[in-house]
């Protein structure tokens, strides 16, 4: 066998001892079998590879993101963290005002997602799977997931910012329209897909044979839903809202367009605020100093490590549903 | 003999895979000198790019400057406009012929060049007052004072006192003032608090200059399109945008108080008297509340920035000889464009400023230009 080259030995002894034609016969069915095998091999090794790539970038970026924020760790130490000033002139750097911002707009935007793709996905998923109303709903809601984020921004300036303005001015809070509450409207519009195509292909899953026991057992379509199909999804819905979170959270371009991008802690949702992703979206271009640009990279540090966690949290809440 | 085939397949396609691997590595890691191998590559006979990065305030001047010298003198210029201080960094990796930027570099930037670098002014913009008050038609005048205190938060109404005081005969509103300013790093608002820093000494000690600073009050917004978004939308709102822009979307702005106490509107003429003053000799002045009695003190010079010494990497002396004449053409012919595109040709004193400038840029210890 080594070189792939067939030996005499790999022939089995009953078939060397009958007629030459058996044994060219024999080898002609090894050789193929060997090629097979070979292609099984080349498949596995390429699967491998790609497997490898992923987690070579993943931990190259890891890495990338550490080395570069050396400078600003070493010159401000866990104060990054924590500290309120973000002052580019001083050279004093504090994420929290931003680390706020990323998770306000990101939690308020999926507070405000999760009843729409919830309702999505059970309207499509359990009362009208078929038909063309459904179909033109299901390419609606992906079409969503598809438009660029840019054209978001721009459509929240223009349309969603004034209609937030004239409501803020009837609540009576100072009517600037960008914000906090501007931005987490405009993400809760871009990340229902997710959490609804997810969710969507899990309730259409739900075993025949358990609604039909519960409508046998005289249950109303609300009953069902409620006591069998959501929880039965329970995990896959979570996963999918998880999706959104992920999404939520990088979001860059629409959210700086709408937020107001001031370094100030946002004192209520209508206030300005900005996200670690617009920071860094916002000044990366003009960073003139090498700390400055150094404390920029932690920023995605702070978001990378910010997401890893989320989904660990996400991780373990899936399993302990699955288990139950 | 088929095995042997297939063995050599079999290679070919783990090598193949193992190619599109390290490829993608190599793509990775090596893309931020991709820029400078093409720049010192292509170093030889006429094909010859001249290669530029910076300021994108500048870049509508440039597109116009470049074309028309290309179809003079046939030389290619390839500018990319990715922020002043992308430039910078551009020019201190050597991956381009020229930096532009709306600031001078600062001493930390200098410290990280290997080699001096000139500045050659190259053109003169403005930063406009922009505003939005839809019952107020005429001209809101600002003295420096007023405006800082604006921009400091500590006049929050349209109608208080100190700007009534300068605005006589204004009926201004009750509303609120939203103060909008940039969000993302750029010269504009270099310009802008340089000058409050310098006639503001409460300005200059809570806040300070740069190309991003922590704004005490207000919104940002990206670009000057979002500064313009924001302004034009609110209701009592106020900002700071160039003068090009304000003007092409027919935004109403103030006239501000120069140091020699008249109220100037932003325009080129005014512009050009700012500029109009006595340059040093490195050229790195801020034109910023400028002495001139008929300047608008919200000015500012944009720089193209080579290298002192032009002999560095592999670069031809041809390579040198274009780029200082290039530079020599744009403030010289170049700036008959700048006048239709909103920019301030450049001032005598600032031409023969960039000259003087030019004659020192040496090839190898000899002087390019004789």
């Amino acid at each position: 066998m080594e070189n792939g080259m067939v030996t005499r030995s790999d022939i089995p002894l009953r078939v060397i001892t009958s007629s030459p034609e058996a044994i060219l016969k024999a080898k002609k069915r090894l050789r193929l079998s060997f090629r097979q095998i070979r292609r099984e091999n080349i498949f596995n090794k390429t699967l491998m590879i790609m497997g490898l790539v992923m987690i070579i970038l993943v931990v190259g970026i890891l890495l990338t993101l550490i080395v570069q924020s050396m400078p600003s760790i070493k010159a401000l130490g866990l104060k990054y963290i924590w500290g309120r000033t973000w002052n580019p002139v001083e050279d004093i750097y504090g994420a929290w005002p931003f680390l706020l911002g990323t998770l306000l707009t990101s939690f308020l935007a999926l507070t405000i997602s999760i009843p729409f793709s919830i309702a999505v996905a059970i309207f499509l998923g359990e009362y009208h799977a078929t038909g063309w109303i459904p179909n033109f709903l299901k390419n609606a809601v992906e079409l969503i997931a598809a438009v660029p984020s840019v054209i978001y921004g721009f459509w929240g300036l223009a349309v969603l910012v004034p209609m937030v303005r004239t409501f803020e001015g009837h609540v009576g809070v100072s009517p600037m329209g960008v914000g906090i509450f501007s931005s987490s409207l405009i993400l809760a519009i871009m990340i229902i897909p997710y959490a609804a195509s997810l969710g969507r292909s899990m309730i259409s899953m739900v075993p025949s044979h358990l609604k039909e026991a519960a409508y046998g057992l005289g249950a109303t379509r609300w009953e069902v839903i409620r006591s069998v199909v959501l929880p039965y999804t329970k995990s896959g819905l979570f996963a999918g809202i998880l999706l959104s979170l992920g999404r939520a959270l990088g979001e860059t371009m629409a959210v700086t367009m709408v937020i107001g991008n001031s370094s100030a802690i946002p004192k209520s949702i209508f206030a300005p605020g900005n996200t670690m992703a617009s920071v860094i979206a916002n000044e990366f271009t003009e960073a003139d100093k090498p700390v400055y640009l150094s404390a920029l990279i932690e920023l995605g540090l702070v978001l990378f490590l910010v997401t890893v966690v989320i989904n660990m949290i996400g991780k373990r809440v899936i399993d302990r549903f699955t288990n139950d | 003999m088929k095995s042997k085939i297939l063995t050599i397949k079999n290679k070919i396609l783990t090598g193949f895979c193992f190619a599109i691997f390290s490829a993608s590595l190599v793509s990775c890691g090596g893309g931020g000198s991709a820029g400078g191998s093409d720049s010192t590559a292509s170093a030889s006979s006429d094909d010859i790019t001249i290669i530029g990065a910076g300021s994108s305030f500048d870049n509508p001047l440039f597109s116009k400057q470049f074309s028309e010298y290309n179809k003079a003198n046939g030389l290619k210029v390839n500018y990319q406009s990715i922020g002043s201080g992308a430039g910078i960094a551009q020019l201190t990796a050597r991956t381009v012929d020229f930096g532009a930027s709306d600031a001078p570099m600062n001493g930390k930037q200098d410290s990280a060049v290997s080699g001096p670098v000139v500045h050659i002014p190259i053109t003169a913009g403005a930063v406009a007052i922009a505003y939005n008050l839809p019952d107020v038609k005429d001209t809101l005048q600002f003295t420096p004072d007023v405006l800082a205190n604006i921009f400091l938060g500590k006049i929050t109404k349209w109608n208080d006192p100190r700007i009534a005081a300068i605005n006589k005969g204004v009926k201004l509103p009750a509303t609120g003032i939203v103060i909008a300013h940039r969000s993302d790093g750029s010269g504009t608002t270099n310009i802008f608090t340089t000058y409050l820093a310098r006639v503001s000494e409460d300005w200059n000690k809570t806040v300070g200059k740069g190309s991003s600073v922590a704004w005490p009050v207000g919104l940002g917004g990206k670009g000057s399109e979002g500064v313009g978004g924001l302004v034009k939308q609110t209701p009592g709102a106020i900002g700071y945008i160039e003068l090009a822009y304000a003007v092409q979307n027919n935004m109403p702005y103030a006239r501000i108080q120069n140091k020699a106490g008249n109220f100037i509107s932003p325009s080129i003429p005014a512009v050009s008297a700012a500029a109009n003053i006595r340059i040093p000799a490195d050229t790195k002045v801020s034109l910023t509340n400028t002495d001139a009695a008929d300047g608008y003190p919200i000015s500012g010079f944009s720089w193209v920035l080579i290298y002192k010494e032009q002999k560095y990497g592999d670069r031809s002396s041809d390579r040198a000889t274009r780029l200082v004449r290039l530079i020599q053409w744009m403030i010289h012919d170049g700036q008959q464009y700048s006048s239709a595109l909103t920019y301030a040709p450049l001032s005598p004193a600032a031409v023969s400023a960039g000259d003087a400038v030019l004659k020192t840029v040496t090839y190898d210890g000899k002087p390019i230009l004789q």
